[in-house]
């Protein structure tokens, strides 16, 4: 954690521009005031990060009763599967050096986590991203390191980087990288998830370029809008979705051209396609995603851990199912038809210290963040001070 | 985590931007980046790689956000998912 940046506890949350923060809350109320008395119009984004800013900043206080915002499946650690999971404790068990993000170690597999193995013994590393495990790797040479590598696209981009410059042969890559388009479609698709549209996330979108969503459009009739994570950001998109659901118009909208074009950054996605392939998978509670996981190409399989020790995967005991896990409800929340509010293991005896579920584990988890800032934080518009 | 951070740019070596983050040095790689770069533009960066150089006429909007996480309080979850966004990036002044 750094140290040296400012902090000031307790200050007041303020809209940047708190007419315009009004006149976007105006537009909303107006857009779906038709709803008023039947069901709200329903939201979904795919983004921890959304989910944070919609929490931090108590936007849904202040969204009037006809909309409704829901997280999706937008948190990679809590998607990643438990025999994903189980994979990296089969590797460290057998003594091989695992790093990876804090928040994996933490997610339960089907029986043990990465941190019980640790506790046990195993040489489990927390990296803060793959740069680092890479100068693990080249530190001892001698021995394998394996990086078990999470997140969705924006993420990914990162570790196809490192692969692509020739690390060295001991560098092995677990993947359990994910993309997010896909598992759109099957959201949309659920029968308890009512989607009326997509506000699709700023910085991933910067890579992909929101042009990645008009397939998802055309397919399913379901508008998606580009929005980026300040306050204003945020309500400019919903206000844009009101306004595409109203007029029955399924397109997409780029809300956020701050940063994000149609075509994104092309130099990353080459490097993203020329090491990731995408293969069909299965997302924690949620579906078989077609095309929803992102696995090493066969060029790179000196360095996809999965080849590399495919016997010792394979002799790994079978796991034991966790306790109480079958009373979580994250694979409902992650596929929009829950809430944490419906779980009765929130709050006690599910906590970020003891966590039950991966919801609750990782900073990206919904059941995480609620618990962080209180569910739905109330906020008044403040004005600026002068 | 998607939210990336935000830095300034003092200093290029090939492949490697030296890059400023309210103050802290940290050394960001630059093999993703979706346009050249040089000292003084802003980049988005995630998991100690640029992955977008922030038009300037975009910089003022983009920190706000930022600057309003980092006045919160130290234990601020999003203010964490900031700082470790920031700890990605190298530590050494020249790393490779
Ligand atoms: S509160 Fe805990 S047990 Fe309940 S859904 Fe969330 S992670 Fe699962």
């Amino acid at each position: 954690m750094l140290t040296e940046l400012p902090t000031t506890r307790g200050a007041s949350l303020q809209f940047r521009d708190p007419a315009r923060a009004r006149a976007l809350l105006a537009a909303i109320e107006r857009l779906t005031a038709d709803r008023a008395g039947g069901a709200p119009l329903s939201i979904m984004h795919v983004c921890g990060s959304h989910e944070q800013a919609i929490a931090r900043f108590g936007l849904r206080a202040v969204l009037p009763p006809t909309l409704q915002v829901i997280m999706g499946p937008g948190c990679p650690v809590c998607v990643t599967d438990a025999p994903e999971v189980d994979e990296a404790v089969a590797l460290a068990e057998a003594g091989l050096r695992v790093a990876s993000y804090g928040d994996m170690l933490r997610v339960p597999g089907s029986g043990r986590s990465l941190d019980d193995a640790r506790a046990d013994g195993a040489r489990v590393e927390v990296v803060y991203g793959v740069a680092e495990a890479l100068t693990a790797a080249q530190a001892a040479p001698d021995e394998p390191l394996v990086f078990f590598a999470s997140g969705f696209e924006t993420t990914a981009v990162a570790t196809a980087a490192v692969l692509l410059r020739k690390p060295p042969p001991n560098f092995l890559v677990l993947s359990a990288h994910k993309y997010i388009p896909p598992v759109m479609e099957i959201v949309a698709e659920m029968p308890h998830t009512r989607v009326e549209g997509f506000l699709a996330a700023g910085h991933a979108a910067a890579i992909t370029g929101y042009g990645v969503f008009e397939p998802f459009v055309a397919r399913h009739r379901i508008p998606v809008v580009v929005g980026g994570f300040e306050p204003l950001d945020l309500l400019a998109g919903f206000a844009k979705l009101a306004e595409l659901a109203r007029d029955g118009e399924a397109r997409v909208v780029n809300a956020f051209p701050r940063l994000v074009s149609r075509d994104g950054n092309r130099r990353a996605q080459q490097q993203l396609w020329r090491v990731f392939e995408p293969v069909g998978g299965q997302w924690r509670g949620i579906a078989r995603v077609p095309n929803g996981n992102l696995r090493l190409r066969p060029e790179f399989a000196g360095h996809d851990a999965r080849r590399r020790f495919a016997a010792l995967l394979a002799a790994a005991p079978p796991a034991r199912l966790a306790p109480r896990s079958d009373e979580c409800r994250c694979g409902d929340i992650l596929s929009g038809s829950a809430s944490p509010r419906d779980c009765a293991l929130f709050g006690a005896p599910c906590t970020p210290a003891q966590p039950v579920g991966a919801c609750m584990v990782s900073s990206e988890g919904t059941c995480r963040i609620w618990h962080e800032y209180g569910g739905i934080p109330r906020l008044e518009i403040h004005e600026a001070p002068s | 985590m998607c939210l990336g951070v935000p830095g300034q740019i003092v200093g290029v070596d090939g492949d490697v931007a030296q890059v400023d983050f309210w103050g802290v040095r940290r050394a960001v790689r630059l093999d993703v980046v979706d346009e050249p770069v040089a000292p003084g533009d802003w980049v988005l960066n995630h998991v100690g790689f640029a992955i977008h150089r922030i038009p300037p006429e975009e910089v003022a909007a983009t920190l706000a956000l930022y600057d309003e996480i980092l006045r919160a309080a130290e234990d601020d979850a999003m203010r964490a998912d900031l700082c470790d966004e920031i700890e990605a990036s190298s530590r050494k002044p020249d790393a490779d």
